[in-house]
């Protein structure tokens, strides 16, 4: 089984540990894993702005880099979402509008493959309790594209439920967008940072010591949004927490 | 070209008026505790049908089969309308629609209408066009009431007063019914059920004086020519039984092919707006009879923007919309923001997509209505005939900013992407240029690295706002690539 880690540009320049963390896991439960160099981003940004066809090299890049691998594995819901979403629709318009000549058969080849880390542990590994140790009360806060386009569902509950020491304390609310969007953050500031401040309100309720996602790009609002206002809570990406082990536990 | 009026002034652009919206607590709060109220009951009325999904995709059918042929439906409609005794008027956009309305009220001698709680005569500015002719237009509906008597302007579909709570009602009734008809009684209370005596009571003698009545229609069938509403209270059923001359104004995109079609609607549609299994009063009227209700029926078609909007591929999904308001119930963004933020009597997500269709996406409001989403897809689960909100979102987005080909008043024409978006646009660009070469990439991630220390604490520009409310990641040593290289780089 050859594996490929899509590692996000969100992560690879701003969160190295959480591409660290899958790494480590990975290899811990057996998965030879690979780290295509040819990679980048799979062109969200530009695609939900309104810049289309500024994605499609994105994803023409994307595509190719993963070429030959069984499976590629991304700790990003938002990023597979996007792929399994919006490659196709993005490929066929640019084939109508006569670019882009073999995108379609591209995405069409790449798209199957592409999984997000719960998604991969659970569906394709088969396993749930991942060796994990962390003695520490998490809330989790399932991002809206994994939830929503992915389906995530229960997959990284039951991954975090099965980690040793860890106590999994709900959070209200927690279907409720975290207010990051993308350029949502900056385009309307006011109604991003309100709904960023009624998130981390009701993640401190719980009263939990690590508020843990499953998409960097909302833990960067969200634990830019409690270090400015110097809220005592952590937030972790779940590949982080499912990495800790015994020995060798995170901090 | 006309522009299609969709009963606002202008307004200013979305994130101005929402983040205006968002400081007001007293707003924030209403907001809030009535959508959560609402919204978990629909979850609660929808988890009861089993077969959900299958009607969710039946509605989704329906309406795009009628969607598809609608030019064939319409005239079935006008010929079944017709031989049912009603008139038939068609009009292009909204000032043909008013000018038709009140010369239909003119012609009948009388300077007084009550109307039925309608989002096409809203759209349209209705009761303002009356008025400039000296006619006066009395809403029945208990919310549109509030919003009529406070001089406001309605903030939600279903509850067009939403943003009020009870003591600004109350406060409203004492001061403004008086000058209306019959004032509120003087020791008037906030308890809800005193609130609604004093306006049924106020009500009363408008249903009862009245000859003329203005209705919308949530649906028509072609096959009979029969016109429904929906609604809550029975109000609307006093408009549509009382007078003499009846006026529905509906928008041409309510049309279903026949009686059977109602079926599915009739049990998506109360569960999505009010969580109700059924809606109380389902009113149905075809044409006229002798010695039982109106005598004199006018139907008046609106289009407003409408056949344009059906020429747009992705974007003609909007008119399935059945104005539930179910997905602006569960927006996060309508939540904060509110409904006026939105600049048209269609706020939330569905207004968010329906506006900038119907009137074009010349404005600043138009053009930053498409950005007014966070793409949670939260609209897209709970909207009953399946609506792709944030795929349209993302659609209009496009034609702002780099924009392609539209319909315009019939004519298919190039849109110019709008201004303001030079420097994200050559932002966008270069970033793409960045992340197409993984060596240039590298590069800039470790100057980036190099450069940590000197992260500012507050961003310029754009970014500015990210800092005021939230702190910047810091930034790490090494990029994950660099880590992978030095790691793992040598065992391939
Ligand atoms: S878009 Fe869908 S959910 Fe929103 S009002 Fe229309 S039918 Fe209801």
């Amino acid at each position: 089984m050859r594996v490929a880690l899509f590692v996000t540009c969100v992560n690879d320049a701003l969160y190295p540990r959480t591409g660290i963390a899958v790494v480590r896991l990975l290899e811990r439960l057996g998965v030879d894993v690979d780290f295509p160099a040819a990679q980048s981003c799979c062109g969200q940004p530009q695609y939900n702005t309104g810049y289309r066809r500024e994605a499609e090299p994105l994803l023409r890049r994307t595509a190719e880099a993963f070429a030959g691998y069984d499976h590629v594995v991304t700790p990003s819901g938002s990023c597979a979402a996007m792929v399994r979403a919006h490659y196709p629709r993005i490929a066929r318009q640019a084939a109508r509008e006569g670019r882009g000549s073999g995108l379609e058969r591209l995405a069409e080849e790449f798209v199957p493959r592409v999984y997000e880390l719960t998604e991969f542990l659970v569906d394709v590994l088969g396993v749930t309790d991942v060796g994990a140790y962390f003695p520490h009360t998490v809330t989790y806060h399932p991002s809206c594209h994994g939830l929503r386009t992915l389906g995530l569902g229960e997959r990284p509950r039951r991954l975090l439920a099965a980690v040793k020491g860890l106590e999994l304390v709900a959070l209200p609310g927690a279907e409720e967008c975290c207010g990051f969007g993308g350029t949502f953050a900056v385009k309307n500031p006011g109604v991003s940072a309100a709904m960023g401040a009624d998130k981390t309100a009701a993640a401190l309720a719980t009263g939990a010591e690590v508020l843990c996602g499953a998409d960097n790009s909302c833990l960067a609002h969200l634990d830019g949004t409690l270090r400015h206002a110097g809220a005592p809570l952590r937030t972790l990406h779940l590949a982080e927490i499912l990495a800790s082990a015994e020995e060798d536990p995170l901090p | 070209m006309t522009r299609t009026n969709l009963g606002m002034p202008s307004f200013p652009p979305f994130p101005e008026a929402a983040g205006e919206a968002v400081r007001d607590e007293v707003l924030r709060a209403n907001l809030r505790r009535a959508t959560h109220t609402i919204r978990d009951k629909r979850a609660r009325a929808v988890t009861e049908l089993t077969d959900w999904d299958r009607l969710r995709a039946a509605g989704k059918a329906v309406k795009d089969h009628t969607l598809r042929h609608l030019d064939h439906y319409l005239l079935q409609l006008e010929a079944s309308v017709t031989a049912a005794g009603g008139t038939v008027h068609w009009a292009a956009d909204a000032d043909e629609a008013n000018r038709i309305v009140t010369g239909l009220v003119l012609a009948t001698g009388e300077r007084e209408v009550v109307k039925v709680k309608s989002m096409a005569t809203q759209e349209i500015g209705l009761n303002e066009a009356l008025e400039a002719a000296g006619i006066a237009a009395y809403e029945t509906d208990l919310a549109e009431l509030i919003v009529q008597l406070g001089h406001d302007r309605p903030s939600h579909i279903l509850v067009p007063a939403i943003h009020r709570n009870r003591d600004e009602i109350r406060d409203i009734f004492r001061s403004e019914m008086a000058s209306w008809g019959r004032p509120a009684p003087e020791d008037l209370g906030d308890d809800p059920r005193e609130l609604a005596e004093a306006a049924r009571l106020h009500l009363r003698e408008k249903f009862l004086r009245a000859k003329v009545a203005v209705s919308g229609a949530n649906f028509m069938v072609a096959e009979t020519g029969t016109m429904v509403v929906l609604e809550s209270e029975g109000n609307g059923r006093m408009c549509l039984t009382l007078p003499e001359t009846l006026i529905s104004v509906v928008g041409i995109e309510k049309v279903v092919p026949a009686f059977r079609d109602l079926e599915v609607f009739l049990q998506t549609l109360p569960r999505s707006s009010t969580a109700e299994r059924m809606n109380p009063y389902t009113t149905m009227w075809t044409g006229t009879t002798d010695g039982d209700g109106p005598s004199a029926f006018h139907l008046v078609l609106l289009d407003n923007g409408r056949t344009d909007t059906l020429a747009d591929e992705t974007g003609r999904q909007a008119l399935r919309c059945i104005r539930c308001s179910a997905c602006l119930n569960v927006c996060p963004v309508y939540e904060r923001a509110g409904g006026h933020a939105y600049g048209s009597v269609y706020p939330g997500p569905i207004g968010a997509i329906l506006s900038p269709q119907l009137r074009g996406t010349g404005s600043d409001i138009d053009a930053t209505l498409p950005y007014a989403s966070t793409l949670c897809g939260a609209c897209y689960e709970v909207c009953p005939v399946a609506i792709d909100i944030p795929e349209v979102l993302v659609h209009l987005r496009e034609r702002v900013v780099q924009g392609g080909p539209a319909t315009r008043a019939g004519v298919r024409v190039r849109l110019r992407p709008a201004h303001g978006h030079t420097a994200e646009r050559a932002a966008m660009r270069a970033a793409r240029l960045l992340l197409d070469h993984p060596g240039a990439l590298r590069t800039a991630e470790r100057l980036l690295a190099r450069a940590r220390r000197l992260r500012p604490r507050r961003l310029p520009g754009p970014g500015r706002a990210w800092t005021d409310t939230r702190a910047l990641p810091d930034i790490p040593a090494e990029p994950f690539r660099d880590w992978w290289l030095r790691e793992r780089g040598n065992r391939h």
